[in-house]
């Protein structure tokens, strides 16, 4: 009788503890984006998307008057974006290409050396891929550039899409690709035609996924686009990127009220990406 | 397009990957001669030292490794207590249930904020608790570092692990029960010896994920250039001397730095290794 | 099997098929398939009937590792010699789960076979195409104003006659066709075997089968395998009620398979 209740005992205890220690694992995300919010929200205006950053003086003057600062994230806004587009210019057609190569050559030498490398790729620190960049972008222009930043984005991008790519494809029943085939079809028709149309959901989801994954990335811009304070059309200067104002921010006592709303930005930006990324990943389920 | 041109296409892309991961290679490790040459390799990696006076530099990376191996070895026991019971939650108790991929969606939520949005977090708010818990005076350290790294590396762990736990057979945990075992025996008996391997892989890559990242640990750890030796000291760690020092770096303060990057690249690679070999080893 | 059949559109001469090296799949087997006939290859699982047919519109090309001797002429042509896309296009494959495209209309499903291969034709071509293509699989009634709309939501026998409308769209010379009924129910196997026996007057069928039934249901002729071997070769009718070989009255029997 004495072993049973100690067995019991400890049956439940590990229920118990499962569900009380997994509870609270959602406090720090409740705490975080609880904090962010009610830190942020103030801040954000139509003003804050259409306008540069403040610099300090007009910080300084604004909180004297007990007034919001002045400005905006505007261009950390720009310079994301075309940092972003020119990653995915990049990432893309190399990484859903290169996804179709391991999904169609499975046992090749070649194909396992490729799929190392890209897990190897996946683990790099992203510091590391923003020394990279440097050496191999920054300092043959001899400056900190959007160019540099979107180089050093699409690294980190491209074996994200080249995994995904190649999971979804894997997924597809073979019968699809053999019946295109039969039909006397040349082997590019069949993977243009019929495969990736099919395949088209699992492979955008997982380009969602990886453009969610970059915009928060702060380290390895500092190293290759360094950061503006004016919107930055020229993708040969450097330019600025949401998370790098975050950091300007964090570094000037007076500008502590943008961090918040700035962070907002960013995590609702994340947050509609992924659950776009969950909607047209189930719709599209074959 | 032909058979021909198509393959071909297919078969460059491969080679771009190559090129990439070998260029990579390359640049860091060209980039780290200089240093490597003027301290002696094991010399660099073992030297405490960093002093950047001119005319007496002397770099070496041997705080940065400590203090890197340090919050992350940290992270890692921090998270355990927290990413387990969320993989048995989800690969066991509630498997296939509503409420698992709740708490599945809070977990990837949790890996989708940035590095530098906890680095704020801790910085505000758990900064100053650590300050009022009399932990420490300013709030900076290792620990604090680490328990923000820790909630950082929970999603990773957790929903890795809790695949391996999922894929335990059905027909072996019945095994188990119909001679009389509780739920507890079975997660005990059956499930960690076989998820064990696979459990084991996600914390590896749980670790060198910790060891790399650099925004939140930049922020909290205080940026002192000394080898911690408590909890409550502050450090510093190779991803964020980087991030700190690159900017204005040159010559041989640039050279070193690149050459931290290197050590980097390989523990994490090495780390990163022995976490996925494990898994094809089960996959075979 | 000689002067078994008159006019031949397929004639296979000791063909050897191996999945690996020393071991043969299907064992020199010689046939003449009859024109305008449908012709099933019966046996036991793991006989070489479905190695046989995919050789013929050469799909074994997919697999590294498959090796195919012998000699295989199609309307005159030697396939074996040929660029593998050529062959397919006269030589039209029926699957054994129906496999529409997902993302193209019914319309586009079955004018694929032109599109994937690049053969432009105008708007009144196609539809000439399509229109007689389905009518020839009886669904032209069911789904012509239904043409636009995805092909998955036709139940499976409509799915399997939609796939054989895409393979006959391209006029081949034969139709392979690997087990078309068996995921099927009994009442639309009916209405696709019937389908068949009117089908033979425009194009030639070659059935994989896994049902003895079936294959004294519909074929003409029938070809009996067994452990890769052909071993025997003949009219169904004279088959099923006096089969020379020992091996196929056991199978025929139920003692064997």
């Amino acid at each position: 009788m004495k072993i049973s209740r100690y067995r019991n005992i400890k049956n439940k205890a590990l229920y118990i503890g499962v569900i009380i220690l997994s509870g609270l694992t959602a406090v720090p995300l409740i705490a975080i984006l609880v904090k962010v919010i009610l830190k942020g929200w103030r801040q954000i205006n139509f003003d804050f998307f259409t306008q540069t950053t403040p610099t300090t003086l007009d910080a300084i003057y604004a909180i004297n008057a007990g007034e919001i600062i002045p400005g905006g994230i505007a261009n950390g806004i720009i310079g994301m974006l075309l940092m972003v587009l020119m990653a995915c210019v990049i990432a893309i057609p190399i990484g859903i290409i290169c996804g179709i190569y391991l999904a169609e050559n499975t046992k090749s030498h070649l194909a396992s050396i490729v799929r190392f490398l890209t897990d190897l790729l996946q683990g790099i620190p992203s510091i590391v891929v923003g020394i990279i960049i440097y050496i191999w972008v920054v300092i043959p222009m001899k400056s900190y550039s959007a160019i540099a930043g979107g180089v050093a984005l699409s690294i980190i991008m491209l074996p994200l899409i080249v995994r995904s790519t190649e999971e979804t494809l894997k997924m597809l029943p073979t019968t699809l690709k053999e019946a295109g085939l039969s039909l006397g079809a040349s082997y590019s028709s069949v993977v243009f035609r019929v495969i990736l149309p099919s395949a088209f959901g699992g492979i955008f989801t997982g380009i969602l996924l990886a453009v969610s994954r970059v915009i928060g990335e702060t380290a390895p811009l500092m190293l290759t686009a360094l950061g503006s304070s004016a919107v930055q059309w020229d993708v040969t200067k450097p330019a600025s990127s949401v998370s790098l104002l975050i950091w300007e921010f964090y570094n000037d006592p007076n500008l502590q009220n943008m961090i918040w709303s700035a962070s907002l930005f960013l995590l609702m930006f994340i947050l509609i990406l992924n659950i776009f990324a969950k909607r047209i990943s189930n719709k599209w389920r074959i | 397009m032909s058979d021909k041109l198509f393959k071909i296409i297919l078969s460059s892309s491969a080679v771009i990957i190559l090129l990439i991961s070998g260029g990579m290679v390359y640049s860091l490790t060209s980039g780290s001669i200089p240093a490597f040459k003027e301290f002696g390799f094991f010399n660099f990696i073992f030297s405490p030292e960093w002093n950047a006076t001119p005319g007496n530099e002397e770099y070496g990376a041997l705080t940065f490794i400590v203090g890197t191996i340090m919050t992350s070895l940290l992270a890692l026991l921090f998270c355990i207590p927290f990413s387990l019971p969320v993989a048995i939650f989800i690969g066991e108790y509630f498997k296939g249930k509503r409420i698992a991929s709740v708490l599945g969606t809070i977990v990837d939520l949790l890996a989708g904020i940035p590095s530098i949005v906890y680095g704020l977090w801790g910085f505000y708010v758990l900064r100053p608790l650590i300050v009022s818990l009399g932990l420490s005076e300013q709030g900076f350290g290792v620990l604090t570092a680490s328990l923000v790294l820790a909630i950082m590396i929970i999603p990773y762990a957790a929903s890795l692990s809790s695949e391996f736990i999922r894929l335990v057979p059905g027909e072996l945990k019945e095994g188990a029960y119909s001679l009389g075992a509780t739920r507890a025996e079975v997660i005990q008996s059956i499930i960690f010896p076989l998820a064990g391997p696979g459990i084991f892989s996600a914390y590896m890559l749980a670790l060198g994920r910790a060891f790399g990242e650099t925004m939140a640990v930049t922020m909290l750890i205080g940026n002192a250039n000394i080898i911690p030796t408590s909890l409550t000291d502050t450090g510093n760690t190779m991803a964020s001397i980087i991030a700190n020092q690159f900017g204005e770096a040159g010559g041989l303060k640039l050279s070193s730095l690149i050459a931290i990057g290197l050590l980097l690249f390989i523990i994490t690679a090495i780390i990163n290794y022995i976490g996925k070999l494990i898994i094809k080893r089960r996959n075979q | 099997m000689e002067n078994l059949v008159e006019d031949a559109i397929l004639r296979l001469k000791n063909v050897s098929i191996s999945y690996t090296p020393g071991k043969n799949a299907v064992d020199n087997v010689t046939a003449d398939i009859q024109k305008n006939s449908i012709t099933s290859i019966m046996g036991p699982s793991g006989c070489g009937k479905t190695t046989l047919l995919r050789a013929i519109n050469r799909m074994h090309e997919l697999y590294p590792g498959i090796v195919t001797s012998g000699e295989i002429l199609l309307a005159g042509k030697d396939i074996l010699k040929m660029d593998p896309t050529e062959v397919r296009r006269m030589a039209g494959m029926v699957f054994q789960r129906p496999n529409p495209f997902p993302t193209m209309s019914i319309y586009d499903n079955v004018i694929s076979g032109y599109t994937l291969n690049g053969i432009k034709k105008n708007n009144n071509e196609k539809d000439e195409i399509v229109e007689t293509s389905l009518r020839n699989v009886n669904l032209w009634d069911e789904v012509k104003d239904s043409l636009t709309k995805k092909g998955t939501f036709l139940s499976g026998g409509q799915q399997q006659r939609l796939c054989i409308a895409r393979a006959l769209a391209l006029k081949p010379d034969i139709l392979l066709m690997d087990e078309p009924t068996s995921a099927l129910d009994p009442i639309t196997t009916t209405y696709i075997e019937d389908l068949l026996v009117e089908l033979k007057n425009n194009v030639t069928i070659l059935i994989v089968t896994h049902n003895m039934s079936q294959s004294a249901r519909i074929s003409d002729f029938s070809m009996f395998m067994y452990l890769g071997e052909l071993v025997e070769y003949e009219r169904t009718q004279k088959m099923f009620t006096n089969p020379s070989d020992k091996r196929t009255e056991a199978y025929l029997t139920g003692r064997i398979g």
